[in-house]
């Protein structure tokens, strides 16, 4: 294993997905389900088993609308408001509407939600406004409840294989290009409708632990739905908008106020003082967040030594088996016990996932890309708030969308010399005799990144950052060095992180103006409506460069009312809640 | 400019007394998402699988599915 390998293989089939985690899956079902003819193919660089933020499970639904506790007003409204306005409410929309049904339908692969003593769904209020959080008692089954049903509908699974480039030809898409991990042998797959679900750009920015992996996303995430997305010329929108979230220090794992908070627990300043409003993650709560810190009032703690043991003991239950099941290790191994003092928090390294803001490959409601046949779904669209049930809801819609899609078309022919070309690219690395390991590239962008590129934003900087990038590319061109295919699949990520490095860079420059809180502070510019009450659009320009464009807001499907706009600008708490 | 050798300690360890790769098991190789276990070659002449490179996520579907409890995932020092 391990050994670079030449080969090439090219297979056909009618929809490629690409990304075997939550809205991958999702996908292949339903455009199975849909079209059973349809020859559907499931493709991931790890092992779709266990790839994916869901890899060990998860402790609930972040966003589900259950009648009876939400209506889809109320939650488009919500998260219109918590992003600040710059939102296409038809794809959240549809979302609220039609995420009650996939709740039913996963209940059927086997995964339970909490019901109260009447059998109803307990949900939970944890967002500013409304109530959607729903737990999940065997969290930790969702992948494999997920996997016996791609199982069962046969879906065509390759593990192992990294997608790298896209194909297009004829204005649509052809396919894609991927690469063998283990023997870096070529992969050509020939589809008529191409399905994105690659995930967040988790390896952006670099976590204080300094550990390349140690990040809040899955790590084998490493931004290249987005990479691939720019070289194949979809639009990206609003990047600038990124994601940062309030994690355990060092552990870099949520801290859970989603699920401490409905029980009591809260974020707190230094004197045990809670100074937020609602632990619910936005950009205008990382700023209060930030505020603290930096004000001399942190650390931030997450605190819950003043809750009962029956309480502590079952926030230990779902916290320490599910969804990151080390960080019992890791509280042992420091010595913290929840009952006994705070929990250290920080914020995290900055990265690309609309999971919790609003960035990511433009999508309409139907999870359509602006090239035909090209579909993208979960933390890598820019759906807004999509968190788990949002990637398999908008993966739904991909799938179906694409088996339609596919029954009009035939392959669209592609430039032979684009495979030709990423051969040269990939395997470049892999004809010299020396020179700089992936690992150093990649320290280094991502290093930049947080020299630069973290929040808050100052021109100067920014620019300083793309010219050492530039110096870095380089290198990377020039002189990045492998010696087996393991190392080439890191030596493509690092190009992955460096294109998304550009994109962030660029997408935040553009923007002139504060908004979306922390994630988009650019300290010489206020908030502007006049002027950027609009998506910005990204897409590769003519010179091989980030191009950008503005594109309006379509109308809202449910109005907001003025003195309702500003309801996620006001998080400080009034009067500060004395520490128990 | 030939490339150093700076050693790391790894985060995962295996017990290779109780893994079972020499009757052919590759479980936790095959589950791991970041692909950083192998199986070697042991000096008796058995096989265990062991981690080959220190880039995890402590994620810990390695040793949630290693069928003889063979696996430990401790944290990486850099950040325990
Ligand atoms: C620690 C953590 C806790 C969370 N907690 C919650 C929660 O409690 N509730 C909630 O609702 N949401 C939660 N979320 C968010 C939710 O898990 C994600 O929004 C959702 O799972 C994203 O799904 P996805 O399909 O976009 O990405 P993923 O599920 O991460 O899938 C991406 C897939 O793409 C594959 N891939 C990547 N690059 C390539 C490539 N080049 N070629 C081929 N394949 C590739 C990966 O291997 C992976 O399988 C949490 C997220 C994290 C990280
Ligand atoms: S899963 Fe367990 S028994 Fe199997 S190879 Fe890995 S460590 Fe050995
Ligand atoms: S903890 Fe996760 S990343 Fe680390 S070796 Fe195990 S499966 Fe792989």
């Amino acid at each position: 294993m391990d050994e670079i390998l030449d080969g090439l293989t090219q297979i056909d089939c009618d929809i490629l997905v690409i990304g075997g985690g939550t809205a991958g899956p999702m996908a292949a079902l339903k455009a199975k389900r849909k079209n059973p003819k349809a020859n559907v193919v499931l493709l991931d660089k790890a092992n779709v088993k266990r790839s994916g933020a869901i890899s060990m499970g998860m402790d609930g639904l972040n966003n589900s609308v259950i009648p009876g506790y939400a209506t889809p007003e109320q939650y488009t409204k919500e998260i219109t408001i918590a992003n600040d306005g710059i939102c296409d409410q038809a794809a959240v929309y549809r979302y609220a509407q039609e995420c009650y049904g996939i709740i039913q339908e996963l209940d059927e692969f086997g995964i339970r939600f909490q019901k109260d003593e009447n059998g109803e769904y307990d949900v939970k209020k944890v967002h500013h406004i409304g109530t959607y959080v729903l737990p999940m008692p065997n969290g930790d089954t969702v992948k494999k409840a997920l996997y016996r049903q791609l199982r069962k509908a046969r879906i065509n699974i390759i593990n192992r294989y990294m997608a790298t480039r896209l194909l297009t030809g004829e204005g649509r898409v052809a396919g894609a290009i991927c690469v063998n991990t283990r023997s870096a042998e070529f992969l050509v797959v020939r589809a008529k409708a191409v399905i994105m679900g690659l995930g967040a750009a988790g390896r952006l920015g670099l976590p204080t632990s300094g550990y390349l992996y140690g990040t809040y996303e899955n790590a084998s995430n490493s931004g290249e739905g987005y990479a691939m997305a720019y070289h194949a010329g979809a639009g990206l929108a609003n990047l600038e908008c990124y994601q940062i979230n309030p994690l355990i220090k060092d552990y870099n794992g949520p801290a859970c106020a989603y699920v401490a908070g409905p029980m009591g627990g809260y974020t707190a300043n230094a004197k045990g003082e809670r100074f937020i409003e609602c632990d619910y993650w936005s950009g205008q709560m990382m700023q209060e967040f930030y505020d603290e810190l930096q004000g001399g009032k942190g650390p931030v703690y997450l605190k819950l030594n003043h809750l009962a043991e029956e309480t502590v003991a079952e926030i230990e239950r779902v916290l320490h088996i599910v969804e990151r099941p080390t960080r019992g290790h890791f509280h042992q191994g420091r010595g913290t016990d929840y009952r006994k003092q705070m929990i250290e928090m920080h914020i995290s390294e900055i990265g690309f996932c609309s999971g919790h803001s609003a960035s990511g490959v433009f999508v309409d409601e139907h999870a359509r890309t602006t090239i035909p046949g090209l579909y993208a779904a979960g933390d890598m669209a820019n759906v807004p708030h999509n968190y788990m049930l949002g990637a398999f809801t908008n993966g739904a819609f991909a799938g179906l969308d694409a088996a339609d899609f596919i029954a009009d078309v035939d392959f669209a022919s592609f430039d032979q010399g684009e495979v030709d070309a990423e051969r040269t690219r990939v395997l470049a690395p892999t004809k010299r005799d020396d020179g700089i390991p992936p690992n150093q590239i990649e320290y280094k962008t991502r290093r930049l990144v947080n020299d630069y590129l973290q929040p808050p934003k100052v021109t100067a900087k920014m620019e300083l950052a793309q010219k050492r990038f530039e110096e870095v590319r380089e290198d990377m061109d020039q002189g990045m060095y492998v010696r087996d295919s393991h190392e080439l699949m890191r030596a493509l990520e690092a190009s992955s992180i460096l294109d998304c490095a550009d994109m962030a860079a660029a997408a935040s420059l553009y923007r002139t103006e504060s908004r979306w809180g922390l994630y988009h502070n650019r300290v010489e510019f206020e908030r502007d409506n006049d002027n950027w009450f609009c998506h910005t659009i990204l897409t590769k320009g003519d010179d091989g460069k980030p191009a950008h464009r503005k594109q309006d807001v379509k109308p809202y499907v449910v109005e907001i009312a003025e003195d309702e706009k500003d309801a996620y600008d006001k998080q400080r708490v009034s009067a500060t809640v004395a520490a128990e | 400019m030939p490339l150093a050798q700076t050693s790391t300690t790894v985060p995962v360890v295996v017990n290779d007394d109780l893994c079972i790769a020499d009757k052919g098991c590759t479980v936790c190789v095959d589950v791991c998402p970041l692909d950083v276990l192998r199986i070697v070659e042991t000096d008796d002449g058995g096989k265990t699988a062991y981690m080959k490179y220190d880039e995890c996520w402590y994620c810990m579907p390695c040793e949630a599915d290693c069928p003889t409890g063979a696996v430990t995932v401790n944290l990486p020092y850099l950040l325990k």
